[in-house]
């Protein structure tokens, strides 16, 4: 991957995305930080089309920007107020250590390692992927499918309140 | 000339910053967004080894990345699922308030 | 490319000629790298002179409250310049002058920013539109999945605007335009799935190219697709019939109550730029984009493919002066009860003709006897849902009169003045 542009862009990229997870960390309104993630992850997309995976660039955007961001939106503005504040608990300290020292750990590894890199082909559409996926990966493929319907069936048990649940009663009067 | 490693330390360092805010929000749904970045970072990390590959693990990477993005868009409604109930019972989504099964 | 008589850069039946040329022009003079920060310019800059600036001022705006105002017996826009012509340039101009107000409870920094994100995405759906054979901007191999997810985009936008006002009416309409995106996005993505299962690609290019190597639109073979596309995306953009979002009759503007001025008619504008956006992606997809049966090779392409995105706009604007607005239970009943299961169901009867027609040699031909066999069957199913569903038809007024033809407005009884009990 050469040339200015890719370059120009690679930096973008990181800036944006690691200064938005930044935010999602520093920023005290619940709201703003769920802003900030959707930035991070239209950030991340970005660094997919630049690795010429487009269609997974196009599923993240519609999967976590267009549904998961939504859903947060919707948990934060369904619960009041006084729970909307985005502070830390006394962990913080610790949990900066842990996140240094993993840092570190990682780049050392990164950097150490001599990846046997491929020439990479780029040319990776969306037809090999389902072709992959229905044919290699098929039994995942089902897992994740049934894994959905649970989630499914399992998120709307879990929200349903019990004046919602007296409504599927028959009603005795009538 | 951008490398694989450029990738990595990207999405090490996006791990990492999941990681913190995932181990130290008072929020559950804060809890819930450091988890999101850590997976997106996974994906990120993911796609470049299967950019910088031949072969088999180059369609083996995107279709890894496949089903992290469902399982976290599952994982994402049963746990906001979860922040509403918890809300409705005990009046409060901050973890470090949910102790009843502390002495 | 059989169409195109030739390549040179007054041949403006394709405009790919005259930008090439001028790349071309550029490269010679100016290092790589300036032709790519050109071309977008290029492509921008022709794709608003000649499409989404008129469409926008005298279809969207004009055209719009002409039309309206006709279907309602009025006259609508008639005073600036000949016939109201005017009226955009009148109404930006005072629109820039007013002053944007902002609450001082509001959240000022998403307050400001909320424009601009709903502004953004609108431009970069119009990239990947194919305007003829060889004018389309960005050919990205999964068009129309870049579609679907940039069109999600404004949503967060509207929510943001809706949120930062805070106010207790822009939130209602902030949470009615979520959950509304949320729920007409399931049978919308499942009938573009139809629609890609058909066609084999996901390209907007490639979906062109096929209805006219068969030649027949995907209306025909895809007529519920069509009408659930129509139905989910009008909802989607909050057009009139279903524009809950912002009912002033319910709750004052929604997301926009607190806006004003021109941060209020950027989102003015966009809603239009959207509905633009959505007729031509309609206009690509189901009805033939560029291609018209040979037509193109004496008509520009784009000419055709303009014609064809007003078209479906005037749609738009005829139920828009037509209908009532719904109310938001029975919008989302209708989306999850109705539109969601006639979706699978006819994603089940796509998959078994497409997987016929690949078993089977027949040739391209076999289209027209998918469509004959779709048509009916689309009908019926609504129908028979609809029956089952307990949906009853509404009485159609037999004659529907204007009030100019009906000798002008009669009052059916004298209005009592002053009168109490």
């Amino acid at each position: 991957m050469e040339g200015a542009g890719v370059n120009i862009a690679f930096y973008v990229l990181s800036i944006l995305t690691l200064v938005a997870a930044g935010g999602v960390m520093v920023s005290r309104n619940l709201l703003h930080a769920v802003l900030f993630l959707i930035v991070a992850f239209i950030g991340v997309a970005g660094f997919f089309v630049l690795l010429s995976a487009e269609f997974i660039a196009m599923a993240q955007i519609v999967i976590y920007v267009g549904a998961i961001a939504v859903l947060i939106l919707f948990a934060i503005v369904l619960t009041p107020r006084s729970v909307r504040d985005n502070s830390e608990t006394a962990m913080v300290g610790p949990a900066i250590l842990l996140g240094v020292a993993l840092a570190t750990v990682f780049l050392f590894v990164i950097h150490d390692t001599g990846w046997m890199t491929g020439a990479g082909d780029p040319g990776l559409s969306a037809s090999d992927l389902g072709r992959a996926l229905l044919s290699t990966w098929v039994l995942p493929f089902e897992i994740a499918s049934v894994l959905l319907t649970a989630a499914l069936v399992g998120a709307i048990m879990l929200v349903r309140s019990e004046a919602e649940e007296s409504e599927d009663v028959p009603d005795a009067d009538a | 000339m951008l490398t694989l490693e450029h990738f990595l330390t990207v999405g090490a360092l996006l791990f990492c910053l999941g990681l913190v805010i995932a181990l130290s929000k008072r929020n559950a749904i804060g809890v819930l967004m450091g988890i999101e970045l850590m997976l997106n970072s996974v994906n990120l990390t993911l796609i470049a080894f299967s950019r910088f590959s031949d072969g088999p693990a180059e369609i083996a990477g995107h279709a890894f990345v496949a089903f992290i993005i469902t399982v976290a868009a599952a994982e994402a409604a049963v746990a906001l699922a979860l922040a509403v109930a918890v809300y409705r019972s005990r009046q409060t989504v901050e973890v470090d308030q949910l102790d009843l099964l502390k002495l | 490319m059989d169409n195109l008589a030739t390549d040179h850069w007054y041949d403006f039946r394709d405009l790919a000629n005259l930008s090439r040329v001028i790349l071309e022009g550029i490269d010679k003079v100016a290092p790589y790298e300036l032709a790519y920060i050109v071309a977008p310019i290029i492509g921008f800059v022709a794709a608003f002179v000649i499409f989404v600036l008129p469409s926008q001022l005298f279809v969207g705006v004009y055209g719009e409250r002409r039309i309206i105002g006709r279907i309602q017996s009025r006259r609508g826009p008639n005073r600036v310049g000949p016939f109201g012509l005017l009226q955009p340039v009148a109404d930006a101009l005072k629109l820039l002058q007013k002053e944007a107000l902002t609450p001082k409870v509001a959240d000022r920094t998403l307050m400001w920013a909320a424009p601009v994100f709903f502004v953004a995405p609108a431009v970069l759906l119009f990239a990947v539109i194919p305007f003829g054979p060889r004018m389309v901007f960005a050919d990205v191999p999964a068009g129309l999945i870049f579609f679907i997810a940039v069109s999600g985009l404004p949503v967060l936008a509207a929510f943001i605007a809706g949120w930062s006002s805070n106010n207790k009416y822009s939130l209602y309409g902030a949470m009615r335009i979520v959950a509304m995106s949320v729920s007409y996005e399931v049978p919308l993505v499942l009938m573009l799935l139809c629609v890609v299962v058909f066609t084999n690609t996901m390209s907007l290019p490639g979906i062109v190219w096929f209805q006219k190597d068969v030649d027949l639109w995907l209306i025909f073979m895809q007529p519920l697709a069509f009408v659930v596309y129509f139905i989910a995306v009008s909802a989607e953009l909050n057009r009139t019939p279903t524009d809950i979002a912002e009912a002033e009759s319910e709750i004052v503007a929604g997301y926009l109550t607190e806006y004003s001025g021109m941060k209020w008619g950027l989102f003015y504008g966009m809603d239009i730029g959207y509905a633009l956006a959505a007729s031509a992606f309609a206009a690509t997809i189901f009805l033939g984009g560029w291609s018209m049966w040979g037509l193109e090779q004496w008509v520009p392409p784009w000419v055709i493919f303009i014609a064809k995105t007003h078209l479906f706009y005037m749609v738009f604007i005829w139920t828009r002066g037509t209908l009532p607005r719904l109310r938001i239970d029975q919008l989302m009943g209708f989306a999850w009860k109705f539109l969601l299961p006639l979706a699978v169901v006819n994603l089940f009867l796509v998959s078994l003709e497409r997987l016929w027609w690949s078993e089977s040699d027949l040739g391209g031909g076999i289209v027209f006897v998918i469509a004959a066999i779709n048509v009916p069957v689309s009908a019926v199913a609504v129908y028979l849902w609809a029956r089952f569903l307990g949906y009853k038809p509404e009485r159609v007024p037999t004659r529907p009169r204007l009030a100019r033809e009906a000798g002008g407005y009669v009052p059916l009884e004298e209005p009592v003045i002053g009168g109490g009990k």
